[in-house]
């Protein structure tokens, strides 16, 4: 509907939509949901960095992790991580050079999003090392046959060019907040003053800006692309069944679009929720549009799903079908069929139906498609190691089960970065005024020139 | 022990000569030199550098170990000039009697669980006999472990044997995924032992002091070789499982028996693990055929044992 009355609006229209825009966006203090959340992320942080302070004590013997099954909910972790992140590109970058307009207002949830959690990603990675303290070897004596130091270049570039896709088209918002927002501790004002790069809202910084954001959409791609390639790699450059996969590349990256999705539709829920006024710009409309962009990625994984599965099932070669046979009816059967029917089937069904693209439904898919994501990842990851054999161990080594300190730093991960969201959110515009005004159809010149305007000037 | 001690050097001295004809003597091992004792009346013959047999007084000679300075890290890579080191295992001798893994526990203080070298029991298919397959690294010409390590911690050399240098490792464990013989161990913990190795400095080629959070595996005991001796496992087994030697001389020794590798090879079916792979092993086996022993099946747990008797005596 919205864009039907685009370029109808008159130029007082236009100024009044601009203005309107600019106080629902200025950042609010929290009431008490949103204060007893920050702090309760905050103290599963804490426990989390509390329990990691004993692991660099006592060594990984504090995780369930050992010489049998040596990677564990780390690394599943990490590639949950990773994957979360890849829609940055996804709605930024390729929605944006696609033109795809109703993709502004989802722009910046979807690159806090991806910074906070590949900042993360690069975290735990980090803890699941076990001599931490030596990592300047990487420098030192990096080997580019390895694919840990391809995954630590694209992981890092990926981490700098979503920062910069993030920070530039949020330049305007950060001086709005600077020159507009009131009453607020001293510190907060500095800040904004400092991260606003003395913005001064003219034509000449916004042609740099959109250039800018041009050219990172374009770079940004392939590096996504990458991350998610490359952590697959890890898995796929050796020879255990599960993981020996060449189809393993398109599976990682089309689970990851599908799981970042899920993140983006989960934040645009939320923020509605907890602040009526951005229903104006979070529509039905995007809800319903994010929902078939649901639907077909999640189309397009179980394409590479069965992919995945079903040709190795056929064969049934050796220790592949011991692999799968676990999976499919043995100790893993449960999570296996949970993860696949709610992380997966059951939003391709639902989010075909209109009344299944409206907000809650959709809240509800996107939680199933989140929480079955970061399943599945322990799924990718941890069996592949249960089958070599199995002797000359002691019991307690044979199956993996993680600690409670493991889930501890790992929940500490995730809460973390929930809490750089949260954080983003409770300080700086969560959607981009000025992108969200062209979408409505105010000409450049009018955003140039009233950008900086209140309400209550 | 002390006893045992003894009668090893002893062995090892005897095997000695025989093991000089296959490996070279780079200096070093137990040597006897002239004391300042009185004459006892009893001639020993010895021989000497250049390669004359002379007779001396017993008293005047006296034992002494000639410690060689353990390589360091950055020597430990270099490996021995025109070597290239096989290993063959005889499966019709195994009689699973873990002497090569207590004496390798041993030599490398090797703490916790963590077993180097491990005596499986296999058995191929449903109809197939049993048999016990000693398992060291395989010291592969194509290691995936080496591949995929981001540091250069892990290495191979140019007669072949793989390292890892603990002083380097970072701790990621992508060589433990890469491996396709499951040989590597993490030390999750502060490794036990560390009293027995106190003061030691550490080399890559003899892998102790452990250090936590770090990578290691069997090392084919370059340090033994080095000085023209065999790998610990090799002169522990009582039955002669295990054949070391040099793959450009084509002879491999067990100690008391010294063959043309090529020629055992022909004549016994070797073979390598997981050829398929292509990862290339520098170790070999000898099939299960015309057994020493009957097969006798044991609880597989006692290496464990093993490791829980030597913390309770700790």
């Amino acid at each position: 509907m919205e864009n039907k009355e685009k370029k109808e609006l008159t130029e007082k229209e236009a100024i009044d939509l601009l203005h309107e825009l600019n106080e629902d966006m200025l950042p609010k203090k929290f009431g008490i949901i949103g204060n007893a959340w920050t702090t309760l992320l905050f103290i599963i942080f804490i426990t989390g960095i509390y329990c990691y302070t004993n692991q660099i004590r006592n060594g990984l013997s504090i995780t369930g992790m050992r010489d049998f099954v040596f990677w564990g909910i780390y690394i599943s972790n990490f590639v949950f991580f990773v994957a979360i992140s890849l829609v940055g590109s996804l709605i930024t970058a390729v929605l944006y050079l696609l033109k795809v307009e109703w993709r502004a207002p989802l722009s910046r949830i979807s690159e806090v999003i991806a910074v906070s959690a590949i900042v993360f990603a690069g975290l735990i990675i980090i803890v699941d090392m076990g001599r931490p303290d030596r990592m300047v070897n990487m420098a030192l004596h990096g080997r580019i046959q390895s694919p840990i130091i391809w995954d630590v270049m694209v992981v890092s570039t990926y981490m700098t060019l979503s920062f910069l896709l993030l920070y530039f088209p949020l330049l305007p918002g950060i001086a709005f907040c600077r020159d507009r927002l009131k009453g607020i501790p001293k510190w907060q004002h500095k800040m904004y003053q400092i991260l606003s790069l003395g913005w001064k809202y003219s034509p000449e910084q916004y042609a740099i800006v959109r250039k800018a954001i041009t050219i990172l959409s374009v770079i940004i791609i392939p590096v996504a692309l990458c991350i998610h390639t490359v952590t697959s790699w890890l898995f796929a450059s050796t020879y255990r069944p599960g993981w020996d996969s060449t189809n393993f590349g398109a599976y990682f990256v089309s689970g990851a679009f599908l799981v970042g999705s899920g993140g983006v539709v989960a934040g645009m829920y939320i923020l509605r929720k907890f602040n009526p006024s951005y229903k104006k710009y979070l529509t039905d409309m995007h809800f319903d549009k994010m929902g078939k962009l649901l639907a077909l990625l999640a189309l397009v994984y179980a394409y590479f799903s069965i992919n995945e599965y079903l040709i190795p099932a056929y064969k049934m070669k050796g220790e592949e079908a011991s692999h799968l046979n676990e999976l499919f009816t043995g100790y893993y059967a449960p999570m296996f069929w949970s993860v696949q029917f709610f992380g997966m089937i059951l939003p391709i069904i639902v989010l075909l139906f209109n009344k299944g693209r409206k907000p809650l439904p959709m809240f509800i898919m996107a939680i199933f498609v989140i929480v079955g994501a970061w399943f599945k990842r322990y799924l990718i990851v941890i069996p592949s190691m249960s089958f070599l054999p199995v002797q000359e161990i002691p019991e307690e080594w044979k199956h993996y089960s993680p600690t409670f300190q493991e889930w501890a730093i790992t929940g500490g991960s995730l809460a973390g970065a929930l809490l750089l969201i949260t954080l983003f959110v409770r300080f700086f515009p969560i959607i981009s005024v000025w992108e969200v005004a062209e979408e409505k159809g105010v000409s450049h010149d009018i955003i140039y020139e009233h950008l900086h305007e209140g309400n209550e000037k | 022990m002390e006893n045992e001690d003894n009668k090893a050097d002893r062995r090892k001295f005897l095997k000695f000569g025989v093991l000089a004809a296959g490996l070279t003597v780079a200096g070093g091992g137990l040597q006897k030199v002239l004391s300042e004792e009185k004459d006892s009346g009893k001639k020993v013959k010895v021989l000497t550098t250049d390669g004359q047999v002379v007779e001396v007084d017993d008293a005047h000679l006296k034992a002494i170990h000639s410690h060689c300075k353990p390589a360091t890290p950055a020597e430990s890579r270099e490996g021995i000039p025109g070597k290239k080191f096989v290993m063959v295992i005889d499966l019709s001798r195994c009689a699973h009697e873990l002497k090569c893994q207590h004496t390798c526990q041993k030599y490398h203080h090797l703490s916790g669980m963590n077993v180097w070298l491990k005596v499986f029991k296999m058995q191929e298919g449903e109809n197939t006999a049993p048999y016990w397959m000693p398992k060291p690294c395989m010291h592969c010409d194509k290691p995936p472990c080496v591949k995929v390590c981001p540091v250069s911690a892990t290495f191979k050399r140019e007669d072949g044997i793989v390292l890892v240098d603990n002083t380097r490792c970072i701790g990621c464990r992508f060589c433990m995924a890469a491996c396709p013989y499951s040989t590597r161990s993490f030390n999750w913990e502060e490794p036990e032992y560390l009293h027995e190795t106190v003061g030691k400095e550490y080399s890559p080629e003899t892998g102790f002091p452990q250090k936590k959070g770090t990578v290691e595996k069997c090392d084919f005991c370059p340090d033994m070789l080095k000085q023209g001796k065999l790998p610990h496992c090799v002169t522990a087994c009582p039955n002669g499982v295990f054949f070391m030697g040099d793959l450009n001389e084509d002879t491999v020794s067990n100690g008391s028996e010294t063959v043309r590798f090529s020629k055992l090879m022909k004549e016994k079916g070797g073979y390598r693990l997981n050829e398929i792979l292509g990862t290339e092993p520098s170790v070999y086996y000898l099939p299960p055929v015309k057994r020493l022993f009957p097969f006798q099946d044991v609880k597989i747990s006692e290496a464990n044992e093993h490791q829980k008797e030597r913390k309770s005596t700790k």
